[in-house]
Formats: C-alpha cells, sequence, structure tokens
C-alpha cells in the first residue's frame, strides 16, 4: 500500500467516522491539540486501523505520535514491517 | 407540605413518536404490534414485537453524544428533548440550575453481546471500541442525559423489573416531596432487539397469535395468550408546584401519590394482596379515597396469571363494577423497564385530552375481569383523578396516583 493511499483511507475514517472536520486536515495538524482526539477516540482509533489495515496499534508506539503526518508514516512503517 | 407537578412529557413508542402521534394512536385504538421474522430465525417461539424503529441523531447530537448512546438512550434522548421543551427547559437552563435524572431501565443486552462476540473473534478486549462499556450498563440512559443535558443533581439508573419506570417517577415525586431537588427528569427506556428478549421468549411468555399482530396483546381477554414485548422511552418533567409556578410553567398534573411493596412470595408469580397493597400505599399518601380515582391504568401485560391477580386486587380495593379500566398494553404491548413511565405519559395524555383509550381486544371476560368496568371502547369525558399500576419480576410493585390542578 503507497502512503497516498494510507493518507486517504485514515482521512476518510478520521472524517466518517470520528468526525473530524474536514478543513482541519493537514499534515501538520496536531492529533490532540487540533483534531480534538481524547482517550476515548483513540480506542476507537485502534479499531478503525485493525479494520481499514490489519495491525493493531501499540498504544506505547502512539505516544511518539503527535501530527496527522506522523500517523501517516507510522502506519506505513507498520504496514511495511509487518 | 411541598407539592410535585409535572410540566413536561415526552414519548417515542411503537404507537407514535411525540405525543401528538401517540394521542392519535390512543384515541383511535391503534396497535403499534408487528412481526419480526429474524426472530423465528434466531430460535424464538414468537416473533410478535412492538415495531419501534431508531431514530437518526446524525445532525442533532455530535460524534461523541451519539456514540455512546444505545438504542434505548437514542429513545429516551428523543422523549427527553419532547418533554423539555414542552416544560420550557433547555441545556442552558441546567448550566444555570441544578436538576436530577432517575430513569428506569434493568438491561442493555445487546452492547454486551456485540462485545462478547468481538473479543471472542478477536481475542482482544481493545477491539470492542470505547462506546460499549457505555452501552453495556443500566444506567446508560441516566449517565448519558445527565452528561449532554449537563444535570448537576440526582443521577442514577432505577432497576425494578418491569415497574422502573414508575419506581424512578416514584423517586423523583419523593427526592422533590422533600426538599432534596426543585427538578427531576424522570422516565423510562426499554431496549427493542432481539438478544434482548430471547430468554424472556424462553419462558413461554410471549403471545404466539401470529397471524394477528394487532389481536395478539389482549389484557384482561379470556384468550389472551401471553404478552407481547415492545420498548422505546418515555420522560416527565417533575418539579416542585411554587417552583413550576415562578418559572411560568405549563402544569399538566400533579403527582398526588406513590405506592409500593413487595409480594415477598414467588419470582414470576404476581400477587393481589402486593398489588393491592402497592394501590392502597398510593391512595392513602395522595390522601384520597378509592371513589374519587376517574380511570386505572392497569399494569395487565396480557398473561393470565398477571391479568387475574391485578383484576382480583382492583375488585378488592375499589368495588365491582366501578371505576374504568384499561390496559394500553393492549396497543402498545408491554414496553417492561419503560412500561410504568410510558403509562403515565399515556394517561396524561389522556386526562388533557378528555378520553379514556380503550382496551382494545377485550371481547370476552373471564371470570376475573368479569369484575372490573374495562374500556372495551373509547370513553369519552373528562376525568380528574388517575391511578397507573406497574408490576414487576422479583414481585415488586409501584403504584402513582395523579389529579389535575384545580
Amino acid at each position: 500500500m503507497d502512503i497516498n493511499e494510507i493518507i486517504e483511507k485514515t482521512n476518510h475514517f478520521l472524517i466518517e467516522e470520528i468526525e473530524v472536520d474536514p478543513e482541519l486536515i493537514s499534515p501538520t495538524a496536531d492529533l490532540r491539540e487540533d483534531l480534538g482526539i481524547d482517550s476515548l477516540d483513540f480506542v476507537d482509533i485502534v479499531v478503525l486501523v485493525e479494520r481499514n489495515f490489519g495491525f493493531k496499534i501499540k498504544a506505547e508506539e502512539m505516544t511518539e505520535v503527535r501530527t496527522l503526518e506522523a500517523f501517516y508514516q507510522y502506519i506505513g512503517k507498520k504496514l511495511n514491517t509487518k | 407540605m411541598r407539592r410535585v407537578v409535572i410540566t413536561g412529557v415526552g414519548i417515542y413508542s411503537c404507537i407514535g413518536k411525540n405525543c401528538t402521534e401517540v394521542v392519535d394512536s390512543l384515541y383511535h385504538g391503534r396497535s403499534g404490534i408487528g412481526i419480526d421474522p429474524a426472530r423465528t430465525e434466531y430460535g424464538y417461539r414468537s416473533p410478535l414485537t412492538g415495531i419501534v424503529t431508531r431514530p437518526d441523531l446524525k445532525g442533532i447530537l455530535d460524534r461523541k453524544q451519539r456514540a455512546f448512546l444505545p438504542q434505548e438512550a437514542e429513545y429516551a434522548y428523543i422523549s427527553t428533548i419532547e418533554a423539555l421543551a414542552q416544560a420550557g427547559l433547555d441545556i442552558a437552563y441546567f448550566e444555570q440550575n441544578e436538576a436530577g435524572i432517575l430513569f428506569g431501565n434493568d438491561s442493555s443486552a445487546q452492547a454486551v453481546v456485540e462485545a462478547h462476540e468481538t473479543i471472542k473473534e478477536k481475542r482482544d478486549t481493545v477491539l470492542v471500541g470505547a462506546a460499549s462499556v457505555f452501552h453495556s450498563m443500566t444506567s446508560v440512559v441516566s449517565m448519558n442525559l445527565a452528561t449532554i443535558l449537563k444535570l448537576k443533581g440526582i443521577n442514577f439508573s432505577v432497576s425494578g423489573a418491569c415497574a422502573s419506570g414508575s419506581h424512578a417517577i416514584g423517586l423523583g415525586y419523593l427526592f422533590i416531596k422533600h426538599g432534596l431537588q426543585e427538578m427531576v427528569i424522570c422516565g423510562g427506556a426499554q431496549e427493542v432487539n432481539m438478544v434482548a428478549m430471547g430468554s424472556f421468549d424462553g419462558i413461554s411468555a410471549f403471545s404466539t397469535r401470529v397471524d394477528e399482530p394487532a389481536k395478539a396483546s389482549r389484557p384482561f381477554d379470556a384468550d389472551r395468550d401471553g404478552l407481547v414485548p415492545s420498548g422505546g422511552a418515555a420522560t416527565l418533567i417533575l418539579e416542585e408546584y411554587e417552583h413550576a409556578k415562578k418559572r411560568g410553567a405549563t402544569i399538566l398534573c400533579e403527582v398526588a401519590g406513590y405506592g409500593f411493596s413487595s409480594n415477598g412470595e414467588h419470582i414470576s408469580q404476581p400477587s393481589d394482596r402486593g398489588s393491592y397493597v402497592a394501590m392502597e400505599r398510593a391512595l392513602r399518601d395522595s390522601g384520597l379515597l378509592p371513589k374519587d380515582i376517574g380511570y386505572i391504568n392497569a399494569h395487565a401485560t396480557s398473561t393470565p396469571i398477571g391479568d387475574k391477580f391485578e383484576a382480583m386486587a382492583i375488585t378488592q380495593l375499589f368495588g365491582e363494577n366501578s371505576v374504568p379500566v384499561s390496559s394500553t398494553k393492549s396497543m402498545t404491548g408491554h414496553e417492561c423497564w419503560m412500561a410504568g413511565a410510558s403509562e403515565l405519559v399515556y394517561t396524561i395524555l389522556m386526562m388533557q385530552n378528555d378520553f379514556i383509550a380503550p382496551n382494545i381486544n377485550f371481547e370476552r371476560p373471564d371470570e376475573y375481569s368479569a369484575l372490573l368496568n374495562i374500556a372495551a371502547q373509547r370513553m369519552d369525558g373528562r376525568f380528574d383523578v388517575a391511578l397507573s399500576n406497574s408490576f414487576g419480576f422479583g414481585g415488586t410493585n409501584s403504584a402513582l396516583v395523579i389529579h389535575q390542578i384545580k
């Protein structure tokens, strides 16, 4: 899966399932500060990533992931190293 | 003594999604019962159920608010918004003024089953998602509405089987009467899904008159063969009388008395004695006499044994062929945890519109129901005082008396 597909799928579930305002979606957006994603949203994001990409996020790895760009990269790295 | 009044009601049920629709159904004796074919396939004896569609709350509540609402809490949100509008209340009011919530609910089974299936398949609890924990608690309605509406008073749910909604109102009444709260949002909610009611079907409690769904629920009729499960939600705004007057709220009626009892006998079999004690206690609390009651909304669910004991208790307390009686379950089916609240809403709507809804399908009395003055057809005319009965498994009984404010 190339990075553009990852970006597209991720943005899609953030907008459709988590109901993030599409206008706030940008690579530099901070997941917590800018997109308002809280700890309960993260639990649902774990489920959505599993459903869309077939792997389970490790909570300790996510602490390093601050921005959307970092999140896309994290997913790409997991998919390639799987 | 502080008086307790009702300043708003809301309803979401199989006979209507708001008060206007429900009044029309009650007036015309329209049944909300239908068939859910999936139940037969799943293993039910009876596919009969109240047909309740889920409201679409997208665009009304944001994702986080919606995500934590299982179906019964969605129903309760709709009925509560209707009740609040009638009472002239909104979230801005609750940010400035303390109000409580007491809701009757005794299961939230679907989320438990879905979580189990996910965990079993994935072998991982995280993949259940964030909402499931809230969905699966019986306090799911009060916890969600308290959060959405920013309520700051008493906040819990009441589990008293099929008397849950009635006890919730009784407790709200007591909290206000004794000066602990000025306003409490009371009600009852009942999920409508296959997994919640399977075990109930398993004890042969349900009617199997599948060829005539609208005739299946027939409380007090000699040819009844069981109840029909149903659900939805009902909300009533209880408020201290002077508080309501000061606010300029429209007072629909006064809650005049609450009575309760426990049979202390069989887990599923009702008792005439227990029912009598609850009704008599509610009357005593109200300071009224049996002759003052203008209408009894019976608990009668359409099971031979339950209807019999209630008919006996009513006859013992009120005498033969006296007060008009009807069971609105003949149209709604048994709304279980919600029934005590919804049936008080139905009673208030009838009181406001000067009619007694028919106990449809009452065609042939048995030896017990023959002694009651059952409204087989709609009765037109004003009544000022009403009694609403609710009884549940474990022998829990509740009775509420309401009257018009003169």
